[in-house]
């Protein structure tokens, strides 16, 4: 209750924060979030968009929180996310199998390539006490490379691109992709209004498996012996050592789980969304993310659905600003990173959520 | 007239009252007492006085008659204020010259530290109270004692005439204490006011001259030290009648369960921290290590229970060998532990009461099914564990750190009891804990003793290995230099003594001689 409400006084600060910046530039801050609210939610494909761009975050916020729960800071969400992509671009075109194969055994090889470039994090952590910030910011920059390296072999290049080959569409997640283009499907679909505008984006089913992940990851961090001791370790190494656990091996663990939900999110990207991969100058940033969405969502599983979806409505909507207005679409940027400021400082609202709080208990006292 | 005067004193943190109208007369040239429990507020008092806090409106403070408001350290200073705080405020790497002209050094034309200066100065007090030191040692090369004496000298270099003592003996040796003493009445002697808080009464009857008792923030009375027995400052202090002697009957040993043979074992540094270490402990006895801290203790522990690789040697209980084994696996063979540093290692703080009843036992039945914790079991058997020990809240839900330091303590020995464990290792059992809960724990592991388990007690306190051990070996420097058998224990008179002289490194020769 406590850290929600931190969250939600801290989102609110970054938004005010935000149309002060608006206001110094010369822009109506009123205007710029209507048109922000407006961009975000006034037409199902909107909020379809929102929900593609919200699965990665979630998946990679879900990624960073757990690591964070063991004491780990996961800056290598971005790697692993290269690597789950990388994982079901390659075996999404090597492989010819039916849907009901192709699909769970490629998401499942991306899982696993993922986990171990995660664990692996973990692994030099408790063998040689490798930092893990060190190590997975240096693995983020091998994976970027390898995927580079890895795009333009032959037989998965795509020649005369800067891209792979798509996969195989039996390797796809996206809802219907065939049928809304079809004659049957394009005519049923221009007689139902709110479906065809919400299927026009490659609606897919990686929100889904983000939520089956929040729930999975829910249970181990709440009801689980494992859970249990990850949290020990995470709260207090001595005592869980002390205690008999075996600290070097569930920071190991951790990071395994972390990085195959790092990795999942570049699957279901590669899967539902952009169906190959390309050639990278740089960080796209999906995993970077996970750390805001993460830190946002108070690092719990549920948290960082809300949050994920949250910063998700914020990217879509905010470039919607630029044109409309000419804001720059900076502004989200400078506002997500108010808000972390924010509850990078959480004496800030100390007294103002004990305030609120009490007024809620003295409400349901009287009632 | 009165050096310090307190009227009304009172100080809230949130709804918790720490300091609730105190009333405090400090008299020119006398040493006051401050006597209370732990949490009772002392340290609150003395933050006041020395500035750090600011206390509720309608209270007042008179320094040498004169009404003041002390807004900071720098303003006590001022007004002839010194404070010794509990861990000392020194600059390692400097020297104790440096260490107390830091922040007033005295400059010479150039704007230079003039150290001829300052040096000449510091001596003269030094001098002047027989400290017998040398301000070009550093810091980190001198023992505890002199260390507290630079931060007497540091306050005197500034002019203090009334010096404030925060729980001064805790961390020195029997014989430091002694020098200790002679100090403080030799500040005395000079006209100096000394404010001591402590809770140790034997320290109050051998050098205060009167004493204020608070308990849970309040004034309770200033009582005339010369004039008011031990147990009636006991009592006043805790609000009830205490027993200050532990009552335990003669232990019958039986076999023996535990032995450790040559131990050997070095530090984080890689330096040797345990040698040629052997002790052996039978059913139904209590065995006391002795020792000043840093000679090898909290290595030993952590060799014991499988914390640090031992080199060689061996350790064995029941017979059979738990050398090197893992931290679970020595636990599973029936050796528990109260660790030296509860906080950090006996609970997980940000958990709750009832999860830090199953640390090590999550995974087992009845905690949990394939993996699945039972939160009922878990309740159950928490709730049990609070009745039995009666640790309050009696709510399973808190997070231990919202309990006091003996509830804390209480836990973590309910969890390695029930354990059932034939071996308890209990290191600084009660550090920091108030004269209840020391007692309750006293008993608790006397109970054990009296069911035919053995208890490795390591204590820094030597009144504590004393009172409660029916056998005491002393180490220095990683070996057992002497062991003093029961009957022995029983018979000396001056065994406190005996038993401090071979802690400071003291020898059998060195007796005869």
């Amino acid at each position: 209750m406590k850290k929600f409400l931190l969250s939600l006084l801290c989102v609110i600060s970054g938004l005010l924060f935000g149309a002060l910046i608006l206001k110094l530039s010369g822009i109506s801050a009123v205007e710029a979030y209507k048109v922000m609210w407006e961009g975000a939610f006034s037409r199902p494909s909107y909020i379809a968009y929102i929900m593609i761009r919200s699965t990665a975050l979630i998946l990679t916020g879900l990624s960073v929180a757990f690591a964070f729960r063991t004491g780990l800071f996961n800056i290598g969400a971005e790697g692993q996310f290269i690597i789950g992509a990388l994982t079901a671009a390659y075996f999404g075109c090597a492989f010819h199998f039916s849907p009901w194969l192709q699909i769970p055994l490629v998401l499942l090889l991306s899982t696993l390539t993922a986990s171990f470039y995660g664990g692996l994090a973990g692994f030099m952590k408790a063998r040689f006490g490798v930092h893990e910030v060190i190590s997975t910011i240096m693995l983020n920059w091998i994976a970027l490379y390898f995927s580079n390296f890895m795009v333009m072999t032959e037989g998965f290049h795509k020649p005369n691109t800067e891209t792979s080959e798509f996969i195989n569409p039996t390797t796809s997640i996206t809802f219907l992709e065939n049928w809304k283009v079809s004659d049957a499907g394009s005519t049923w679909l221009a007689q139902h209004d709110f479906l065809r505008e919400f299927l026009r984006p490659p609606v897919n089913a990686g929100i889904f498996i983000a939520l089956i992940c929040v729930i999975i990851i829910w249970i181990i961090l709440s009801k689980t012996s494992f859970g249990f001791k990850l949290k020990a370790v995470g709260f207090s190494p001595e005592a869980a050592r002390y205690a008999g656990i075996n600290v070097n091996k569930k920071m190991t663990q951790s990071m395994m789980i972390a990085g195959a939900l790092s990795g999942i999110a570049g699957a279901t990207h590669v899967m539902g969304v952009s169906k190959n991969i390309a050639i990278l100058a740089a960080h796209e940033g999906y995993g970077f993310d996970g750390i805001a969405v993460s830190l946002i969502g108070s690092n719990s599983p549920f948290g960082a659905l809300l949050s994920g979806f949250f910063l998700g409505t914020l990217k879509y909507s905010g470039q919607k600003i630029q044109s409309a207005l000419e804001a720059p679409s900076e502004l989200i940027s400078i506002m997500i990173g108010a808000i972390i400021f924010f509850i990078a400082i959480p004496v800030l609202f100390e007294k103002s959520i004990n305030k609120i709080l009490k007024l809620i208990l003295k409400n349901e006292g009287e009632n | 007239m009165f050096s310090l005067e307190l009227k009304n004193i009172s100080k809230t943190f949130g709804q918790f009252k720490a300091n609730d109208g105190i009333n405090l007369k400090v008299s020119s040239g006398e040493v006051h007492a401050i006597l209370g429990e732990n949490g009772a507020g002392k340290s609150t008092l003395m933050k006041i006085i020395f500035g750090l806090y600011t206390p509720d409106a309608g209270g007042e403070i008179f320094i040498n008659g004169e009404k003041t408001r002390i807004s900071s350290p720098r303003f006590a200073i001022k007004k002839g204020i010194g404070m010794l705080h509990q861990h000392f405020m020194l600059v390692r790497p400097f020297t104790i010259l440096q260490n107390i002209i830091l922040g007033i050094e005295p400059r010479n034309t150039f704007g230079m530290i003039d150290y001829q200066k300052a040096r000449q100065e510091v001596l003269a007090i030094s001098q002047n109270y027989n400290f017998n030191i040398d301000p070009d040692l550093k810091v980190e090369n001198i023992s505890v004692g002199m260390q507290q004496r630079v931060e007497i000298l540091k306050t005197l270099y500034r002019n203090a005439e009334l010096i404030i003592l925060d729980e001064p003996t805790a961390v020195l040796t029997p014989q430091e204490i002694i020098e200790f003493y002679r100090i403080v009445k030799n500040l005395k002697a000079d006209g100096k006011t000394i404010l001591i808080i402590t809770h140790k009464l034997h320290e109050i009857k051998e050098i205060a001259d009167r004493c204020t008792i608070i308990r849970k923030g309040k004034y309770i009375e200033t009582v005339d030290v010369a004039t008011t027995s031990e147990a009636d400052l006991a009592s006043k202090m805790v609000g009830r009648k205490v027993d200050l002697k532990i009552s335990k009957k003669i232990a019958s040993p039986g076999a023996v369960v535990f032995e450790i043979n040559n131990l050997n074992a070095t530090n984080d540094k890689q330096l040797p921290a345990i040698k040629n270490l052997s002790l052996h402990l039978r059913k139904g006895e209590i065995l006391g290590i002795a020792g000043i801290d840093g000679n090898g203790q909290s290595e030993l522990v952590e060799a014991l229970t499988g914390l640090r690789r031992v080199k060689s040697g061996s350790i064995k209980i029941n017979e059979s060998d738990i050398t090197n084994l893992t931290p679970k696996a020595i636990y599973e063979k029936k050796l528990s532990m109260i660790p030296e540093d509860r906080q950090r290692r006996g609970l997980v703080m940000d958990f709750k009461v009832k999860e830090n009843f199953v640390l090590q036992t999550i995974s087992n039945k009845p905690f949990s099914h394939y993996g699945f914790i039972l939160s009922r079991e878990l309740s159950t058997f928490a709730q049990r564990m609070m009745e039995r020990f009666d640790i309050r809240p009696r709510n399973i839900e808190l997070n231990a750190r919202n309990l006091s330091g003996g509830n804390q303590q209480k836990i973590i020995l309910a969890r390695e009891i029930a354990n059932n464990p034939d071996v308890l290792i209990a290191f600084q059992p009660t550090r920091g804990l108030d004269v209840g809960a020391i007692e309750y724990i006293h008993n608790e592991l006397i109970k054990l003793r009296d069911l035919g388990k053995s208890v490795l007690l390591i204590s820094y306190e030597l009144d504590e290995v004393i009172n409660l051990s029916d056998r005491i070996a002393v180490i220095v420097e990683g070996s057992v230099t002497a062991e003093i058998k029961s009957e022995e224990l029983a018979r000396r008179k001056n065994i406190k003594e005996h038993i401090g002289f071979f802690m400071a490194g003291g020898n059998l020769e060195g007796i005869t001689k």
